[in-house]
């Protein structure tokens, strides 16, 4: 789960990591006031949207007065973001963060995410902050610091202290850097998070470290511990289909294509979609209907994928082991009984009772395709969604 | 031969009470494995549709002799689970269960380091001996004794693979799937080295996904010292990246983790890659030579 810039920053901040002040707002209207409280001569107004490059887009603006800052405000929410993790579509902007504005020294980069070729989370740190770090990582390797962290013992000052001086800071930021790093481990492990990124960590004139970008995700799998994490998921960011289907357990991306998928299990799911593009087509989305699907299930992902206009045609493909196929027949004979599905249908099933599967379907009366195998029931779905 | 599970197999289920580990223990049992007990801590000493239930897996141990557990429980229990499992030093814990928080796996895969216990999971659906025995969800019907193992992140990717080899006359010996979360007991290297050392394997299907290095290292194993043909398939080839495509491991992270790095590493090692996972049987036959 992806959560806003001011979420990861207000996250952070109750583990001790520095970060600028600052409040978020949904209007414009009391921008002016909230610079007024920051004072100082410089405030920073930043769109908060899941995505990162906001700076290159006409996200992040400076502004020097009140006025202005409510000037950038106003023509900031509400507008359409691009940047190049947003994809040409862009984001809606709906809220900004306002904040003062600091002396830079110099920009760091410090992230955590779990290695899992060691089984153990790794700190990684770079003097190149503030840009793009897989860029860093693609030209200049030799500035992208590692440091694996034991679980059982957690950060070491040391490990702290190799990176600062790493990334060629003095005794005393690097002494601060100690604090700061032991801060965020805590968080990363504390909040279940899956990625700790701040980039950039800024070393101010004065001496301090702070966190003045942060990109915080957590792990899915364990929010049901974080009901607190879990209310700052915002929906707006997401595509309605896909909250939809979250709200029945269906794993379910929407992606561009025609053909509507209906597969048990990811990893046969994502496999569907390659034999459909191998097959000349274009998958209109990921939907794993799980290992235990039932016929409520069935008819829940039938809206789900029928709801994506696009759709041409859909292709089920279901290897029941656990989940019998005659049970599949008949969730999928009433899901179409009941909501009509206007697009052709081709049904692969394969596994327990397939035999039955495949006369209920047969008895049904209904239009349904049937396919034997994964090639066939792709190269019938793509050529009658070609058609339709 | 087979690896991990044969004849000799004592298998206990851990979470044997609940709903799923009734169901599975009861197909495990019907496939022809010896199901020895159960654990469900405080129902120790009762007995749950014949087999006796202990409050731990010590006990069941002592009193069964098993050498073997498959874990059905819940995501908040399960890597304590897996813990209890590796500190009463059993062979091989197999752990079923989807949804473990990564940092509850953390702590596990920490505290098994230089424990003898082999862990298999967790999120896959688990180990089958073909005509043998079996420890998880794979369903035994669709199995046939024979000469491939099977390695796959993936559960109903892997029932696709043995019925393509099923119908192609060639049986499995071992299919093992190693599960699709990021922090995972058994790896792809680790079911090729049991696959070397087992004369009655005499192939491979290697089936990965999207996500990590794990089948970039495997390649590079498999270049090195792995002598039996492989074939391989890799899902996802058409994932957008940033996205976490079901398993909590399915994700091209920064650019990192793509289908087509993994083909290509798995090409180059000279593993079989089929980029159409309905050609992995016809793909093993042409190999094989048969």
């Amino acid at each position: 789960m992806k959560i806003h810039e001011y979420q990861a920053k207000s996250v952070l901040a109750r583990y001790g990591v520095p970060v600028p002040r600052g409040e978020v707002t949904f209007s414009a209207d009391n921008v002016g006031d909230i610079a007024r409280r920051l004072g100082g001569s410089v405030t920073v107004v930043k769109a908060q949207i899941h995505a990162g490059g906001r700076g290159k887009g006409g996200g992040v603006k400076l502004a020097k007065s009140p006025e202005e800052a409510q000037n950038i405000a106003k023509q900031m929410l509400g507008m359409t973001l691009v940047t190049h993790q947003t994809g040409p579509e862009g984001r809606k902007v709906g809220r900004v963060l306002v904040e003062e504005g600091l002396q830079i020294d110099r920009e760091l980069y410090l992230s955590i995410v779990i290695d899992r070729a060691t089984a153990c989370p790794v700190v990684i740190a770079s003097a190149a902050g503030g840009m793009d770090i897989e860029e860093v990582a693609e030209s200049h390797p030799e500035q992208i610091l590692r440091e694996p962290i034991d679980p059982g013992t957690g950060i070491v000052p040391f490990q702290a202290r190799k990176l600062g001086f790493g990334m060629g800071l003095g005794a005393g930021p690097t002494q601060k850097l100690v604090g700061v790093l032991t801060s965020i481990y805590k968080a990363f492990i504390e909040t279940d998070a899956s990625m700790i990124e701040i980039n950039p960590l800024i070393l101010t004139k004065g001496g301090d470290l702070l966190a003045l970008d942060a990109k915080v995700s957590f792990d899915d799998n364990a929010m049901y511990r974080h009901p607190d994490l879990k209310e700052l998921r915002d929906l707006e960011e997401e595509d309605p289909l896909e909250v939809e289907a979250s709200k029945f357990s269906l794993n379910y991306i929407r992606l561009d294509g025609t053909i509507g998928c209906m597969v048990n299990g990811a990893g046969l799911a994502m496999a569907t979609m390659d034999i459909i593009k191998l097959s000349g087509g274009e998958p209109a989305n990921f939907l794993d209907v799980g290992g235990g699907a039932n016929a409520e299930q069935i008819r829940n992902a039938f809206k789900i994928l029928t709801s994506d206009k696009n759709v041409r045609a859909v292709l089920i493909n279901i290897f029941g082991g656990i989940l019998r196929c005659d049970v599949l027949a008949q969730g999928v004979i009433a899901a179409v009984k009941e909501l009509g599905v206007p697009v052709p249908i081709v049904i692969r099933m394969e596994g327990t009772n397939v035999e039955e599967g495949k006369r209920l379907l047969k008895e049904s009366g209904l239009n349904f395709t049937t396919a034997d195998s994964m090639g066939e029931a792709a190269n019938t779905v793509v050529a009658l969604a070609k058609k339709a | 031969m087979a690896v991990l599970l044969d004849k000799n197999t004592r298998l206990i289920v851990q979470g044997l009470t609940g709903r799923e580990g009734t169901f599975h223990a009861k197909q495990a049992a019907a496939y022809g494995t010896t199901v020895v007990g159960g654990v469900t801590p405080g129902k120790g000493g009762s007995t749950h549709e014949g087999w006796p239930i202990f409050n731990s897996v010590h006990d069941a141990m002592r009193e069964t002799g098993a050498n073997a557990t498959v874990i059905f429980v819940p995501p908040p229990f399960a890597a304590d689970a897996v813990m209890e499992a590796a500190d009463a030093g059993i062979p091989l814990a197999v752990c079923i269960t989807e949804g473990i928080p990564t940092v509850d796996m953390l702590r596990a895969v920490t505290f098994m380091k230089g424990k003898s216990t082999r862990l298999v999971g967790p999120n896959c659906p688990g180990v089958i001996s073909a005509g043998k025995a079996k420890a998880g969800i794979i369903p035994g019907h669709i199995c046939k004794e024979g000469r491939i193992g099977i390695v796959s992140k993936s559960g109903t990717l892997t029932y696709e693979a043995i019925h393509q080899l099923t119908r192609q006359g060639m049986g499995q010996t071992t299919c093992i799937g190693i599960g699709g979360d990021p922090l995972i007991g058994t790896s792809h290297i680790d079911a090729l080295k049991l696959f070397a050392d087992d004369p009655d394997t005499e192939a491979v299907i290697m089936i990965g996904e999207i996500g990590g290095t794990a089948e970039e290292d495997a390649a590079d194993f498999i270049k090195r010292e792995f002598k039996k043909p492989v074939v391989g398939f890799i899902a996802g080839q058409t994932a957008p990246p940033g996205r976490r495509m079901g398993h909590a491991g399915a994700i091209i992270a920064g650019g990192k983790g793509t289908a087509a790095e993994k083909m290509a590493a798995l090409t180059k090692a000279g593993v079989h890659v089929v980029k159409s996972p309905a050609d992995m049987g016809a793909k093993m036959r042409e190999v094989l030579g048969k």
